[in-house]
């Protein structure tokens, strides 16, 4: 288990793996084929790759390839139509509702691209309806500190802009210290500058609590961030880079 | 032809079958009431109508002890009397084959030749009585179905002392007998020991030893006639022969009965409806509200392309039309089926000889019109906002919900609430008509059984107060005249007889002021038990030896307080006029009596220990033979045995409410249904989100059920000690409305019926909840989270 993970597939070009520590996540041989009608769509043809404990990962790719699946299957959203996902030991790709429910309560916090905050809660709350789940959760308020959201604690998502929200969101999602942090388009809804906001907020999570980060975005810029990035094309892996020299959000321009 | 617009809208009409149908069972249940009771009111109405009409029930009545035949013509000529009829009536003891107990005959005469010309009657089975024949009878409907009598059978009866064989030739109805009851406080019908019998004024008036007179006179009033005016006239005329007091119908126990019941059906009639009209316009105004925004950039599309507002809003109230419709057709149907049945279950108490249903074409229109306009009501407010809005605008999607702390929370409340339960608050305050509809909706549904189920409370108390508290006597005997002191004691050594306690029931006019009221006045000894003075709330009052105690009903109608003296004049004998104190106001809820001290009375009416009857208790191994003994005791008028008659009535209660029930427990069931249904579709359309959201988070299903549903079940606890005060409000207000000077419904509503309508409602939710939250399992985690609204 210790060596060094390397898959590779007939299908996958040469990557080039992190070489650090125990891998926290394992995709192996993960095919989804959806049936519409009498057509059935690829979304993902045997994808291969591990992400490991610290990680900031870009999964990198246009619309339709297969990278929102990806992600899905990640969360546990939805099952593989074949392969294994391991997180840890766990299959998750055989795993029931209650167990699926508990790995997203306990391991994973999701960021989705229209942050989809409770309207009804304020800041606060909606960090602390999830802190509320959480075994070891930090204070709602240190987990919207580290999102510079100090000063909105009180704030309804009505009041606040979507960078702001998104912040929320992102507070929601590390409050509970997940081992893997899920970013779905985190910035897709955002302007430029709302955007590095929230990609800052992301970077410090990645630095100060460790946590295992991968984002799913179409928009190329993002990947300067990464410590890898995962390139999809059509349901299937092209590349898997590794970023020699990381840039911080603040030089990241789109 | 079918536009696309129409297609659209068929479609649309599948995709929320749910709400729609929701809708129709909720606009169904306002039709099916206001269908049923409406037809069952203008059924009996009618009936009402027609039998009186058709045989000439009579508008003034009275009693007398006795006035010659020469006086009939004096009567007939008072201005404003169009007819008079006099009669002999006379309350006698019956030997019925197969009752063990002396029944009540109320024997009336009617002419020997032709048909009474007032309250004739409608000969049901076998035939009128033929002149010449001496001791033929016809007897009541409902006492002969009661006894199991059928022409040809024979009954005895004492008739001036002696035994006579009574040979039943005919079965019939009368207008003043739809309402079979005995009166004299007696108010709960009991068709095997009481019942009436017509025969020929030839039989009766030697029999009864009245030949060449009578004691009782019905009147009919001319076109603008003064009743009040003939009651006086009549009671002036009548004075000298031991008038007991002229009454109108008003004061007639089966008319006033009757109308009561009528009265009462119309209330029902309008109210219940309006309940479920007003619940169906709310439902289709959210769920109309709701597809409209959902469907925001299609209302948008569709003006882009040069729909009219006119057109888009009709698209979408055809919609509430259709379900409004279907609601309609089955409402009908429900309604004319339910409303056939109850005016079956009247004829269980009000015996016509003509109840036809009647369900009018009139009657299905006014349905049809009012339900869908409620409906169109509630689609107009919801589509205005939509037709309203400039195209560019419905196109985008709609801003973030607007939420804020209510002044639930500015008051400081919710600092301990958890966050899902200010979730649920916050929801509520932001659309606080819509919560507020929601629970006053299934609040209704509790009132709504509350007061189903008050009826049986009401009556169950009354039942209990009449034969369990203040009747606690085995068997009243009523002498033939007033007898002396001596045979009261003559009773006691009956067999059989454990305690005897004499009675003296005097006829009399009270009066204060201007007001006055015909009564009895009951002499009772302040010392006996069988008969205890109570009140409302069971409180034994003991008889103070002086002065005259009133039920506070007589007090009111009087105008008189305690401490003030009132007037009585004795309407027999040598009819004295005296003034009495009125020692105390009892609230007894039936009838309205007067009671004094039997000492006390006796001295009043300068008389030495008369009675009018006794009380007795009776050892229940000996009745048959003391029973046995009291039918052939000339000197016993008659005799009512208390016991065996309460377990009839209320089996025959309980039939006649059955079915009244059922539909006010169905339509209950659906109004919670719709509020409960409606408020977690609603909110599942507009949460979902929301909802796969805190599933995407790692809620668990059952915790995201509970989230969803924590409004309603909010808004149903809220809702189920609202609908308690509801109900006993309108409970309250029913009492009011149908007390009359013979009964109050007490206002009691008992723990049991306040549980049952609640587990009821609660039930309904819970089962509607649990049937659209299996609606959650299918919250499409991905593909919920990749859109906006």
């Amino acid at each position: 288990m210790l060596q060094a993970p390397k898959t590779q597939t007939p299908h996958s070009p040469p990557t080039e793996q992190a070489p650090k520590g125990d891998r926290i996540f394992h995709v192996h041989q993960v095919s989804k084929i959806y049936r519409m009608g009498g057509v059935e769509v690829h979304a993902l043809r045997e994808v291969d790759f591990d992400l490991f404990p610290g990680e900031f990962v870009v999964l990198l790719g246009p619309s339709g390839s297969g990278k929102s699946t990806l992600l899905n299957i990640m969360g546990a959203l939805d099952a593989p139509t074949s392969g294994e996902v391991l997180f840890h030991d766990h299959n998750l790709s055989a795993a029931d509702d209650l167990e699926r429910t508990r790995y997203r309560r306990e391991h994973v916090g999701f960021v989705f691209q229209f942050y989809n905050l409770i309207p009804s809660l304020t800041a606060r709350e909606n960090v602390a309806l999830v802190a509320e789940l959480a075994e070891n959760p930090m204070p709602p308020e240190e987990a919207l500190a580290l999102v510079g959201l100090s000063e909105r604690l009180d704030h309804f998502p009505a009041q606040m802009s979507g960078g702001e929200q998104q912040r929320v969101a992102i507070a929601r999602a590390i409050v509970k210290r997940p081992e893997l942090l899920l970013c779905d388009e985190p910035t897709g809804a955002l302007d430029y500058e709302t955007g590095k906001l929230v990609l800052e907020a992301l970077a410090r999570v990645n630095q100060e609590l460790g946590a295992t980060i991968a984002i799913i975005t179409h928009n190329a810029a993002i990947a300067g961030l990464a410590d890898r990035v995962i390139r999809l094309r059509s349901g299937e892996i092209v590349e898997i880079r590794r970023n020699e020299k990381k840039i911080s959000p603040a030089e990241v321009i789109w | 032809m079918a536009s696309s617009l129409d297609r659209k809208l068929l479609r649309d009409l599948g995709r929320s079958w749910g709400q729609m149908v929701a809708v129709a069972a909720v606009a169904a249940c306002a039709v099916t009431a206001f269908v049923a009771m409406g037809s069952t009111y203008r059924s009996l109405l009618g009936s009402q109508r027609l039998y009186y009409a058709e045989y000439r029930f009579a508008d003034v009545f009275a009693s007398l002890q006795r006035a010659p035949d020469s006086l009939a013509a004096r009567i007939a000529a008072i201005p404003g009397v169009a007819r008079a009829e006099t009669r002999v009536v006379r309350d006698v003891t019956l030997d019925v084959p197969g009752l063990a107990e002396p029944a009540t005959g109320r024997l009336i005469s009617i002419p020997d030749r032709g048909r009474p010309e007032l309250n004739d009657l409608a000969i049901r089975r076998g035939r009128y009585v033929a002149p010449g024949r001496t001791n033929e009878v016809i007897a009541s409907e409902a006492f002969a179905e009661a006894n199991g009598l059928r022409p040809g059978d024979a009954i005895g009866a004492i008739l001036n002392g002696r035994w006579e064989k009574l040979t039943i030739v005919g079965v019939a109805l009368s207008p003043e007998y739809v309402y079979e009851v005995k009166g004299g406080g007696a108010i709960f019908p009991d068709n095997r020991r009481f019942g009436v019998l017509w025969a020929s004024r030839a039989m009766v008036a030697p029999a009864l030893g009245m030949q060449g007179a009578f004691n009782d006179v019905a009147v009919s009033l001319g076109a603008g006639a003064n009743e009040a005016e003939v009651i006086a006239q009549l009671d002036h005329l009548l004075a000298r022969y031991g008038g007991l007091g002229a009454y109108g119908r008003d004061d007639q126990i089966s008319y006033r009965f009757l109308s009561d019941e009528i009265a009462q059906n119309r209330a029902t009639a309008t109210i219940v409806p309006g309940i479920f009209l007003a619940a169906a316009a709310f439902l289709l105004y959210t769920v109309l509200s709701r597809l409209i925004a959902t469907q925001r950039p299609q209302v948008g599309t569709l003006k882009a392309f040069g729909y009219s507002n006119t057109a888009i809003g009709w698209h979408y109230l055809k919609m509430a039309l259709a379900a409004v419709g279907a609601g309609l057709v089955m409402g009908v149907a429900a309604g004319a089926y339910f409303g056939f049945r109850l005016t079956r279950v009247y004829q269980i108490f009000y015996r016509f000889p003509m109840l036809h249903y009647e369900l009018s074409a009139g009657l299905v229109i006014v349905a049809s019109l009012i339900s869908l306009l409620a409906g169109a009501l509630g689609a107009v407010a919801a589509v205005r906002k939509a037709v309203q809005m400039p195209p560019a605008e419905a196109m985008r999607p709609p801003g973030p919900a607007r939420y804020r702390a209510g002044w639930l929370e500015r008051m400081g409340i919710d600092r301990r609430v958890p966050l899902e339960g200010r979730m649920i608050v916050r929801d509520i305050e932001r659309r606080p008509w819509r919560a507020a509809f929601t629970w006053l909706g299934i609040a209704m549904s509790v009132a709504i059984l509350v007061v189903g189920f008050y009826f049986f409370d009401a009556i169950g108390y009354l039942m209990r107060l009449q034969f369990e508290t203040v009747q606690r006597e085995d068997v009243a005997v009523t002498f033939s005249d007033p007898r002396s002191a001596a045979s009261r004691y003559n009773l006691a050594n009956l067999p059989g007889v454990l305690r005897s306690e004499p009675y003296r029931a005097v006829a009399a006019r009270l009066s204060y002021e201007h007001r006055s009221r015909r009564v009895v006045v009951m002499g009772e000894r302040a010392a006996g038990i069988l008969r205890p003075l109570v009140d409302e709330k069971l409180r034994i009052h003991t008889l103070p030896p002086e002065g005259i105690v009133l039920t506070r009903r007589l007090g009111e109608l009087l105008g008189v307080k305690e401490g003030e003296r009132v007037t009585l004049e004795v309407l027999e004998g040598a009819r004295l006029v005296r003034q009495v104190p009125v020692s105390a106001l009892v609230d007894e809820p039936i009838g309205y009596s007067a009671y004094m001290d039997l000492d006390a009375l006796n001295r009043l009416l300068r008389e030495g220990g008369t009675t009018s009857g006794a009380f007795l208790k009776v050892d229940p191994r000996e009745a048959p033979r003391l029973y046995a003994l009291l039918k052939r005791t000339p000197a016993v008028r008659s005799i009512a045995v208390k016991q065996a008659s309460v377990e009839s009535f209320k089996d025959t209660l309980a039939e006649s409410v059955k079915i009244s029930t059922t539909i006010l427990v169905a339509l209950a069931c659906t109004l919670a249904f719709g509020m409960v249904y409606n408020g977690i579709r609603v909110a599942l359309s507009e949460r979902a989100r929301e909802l796969a959201s805190l599933r995407v988070l790692g809620f668990s299903r059952g915790e995201v059920r509970t989230i969803l549903l924590g409004r309603e079940a909010l808004l149903l606890a809220a809702a189920i000690p609202a609908g308690w005060a509801l109900g006993a409000v309108a409970c309250e207000l029913i009492a009011r409305a149908v007390a009359s000077d013979l009964f109050r419904l007490p206002v009691v509503i008992t723990a049991q019926t306040l549980a049952i309508a609640a587990g009821i409602v609660v039930g309904a939710s819970a089962l509607t909840a649990l049937g659209v939250s299996r609606q959650l399992d299918h919250l499409d985690l991905v593909e919920t989270l990749k859109t906006g609204e």
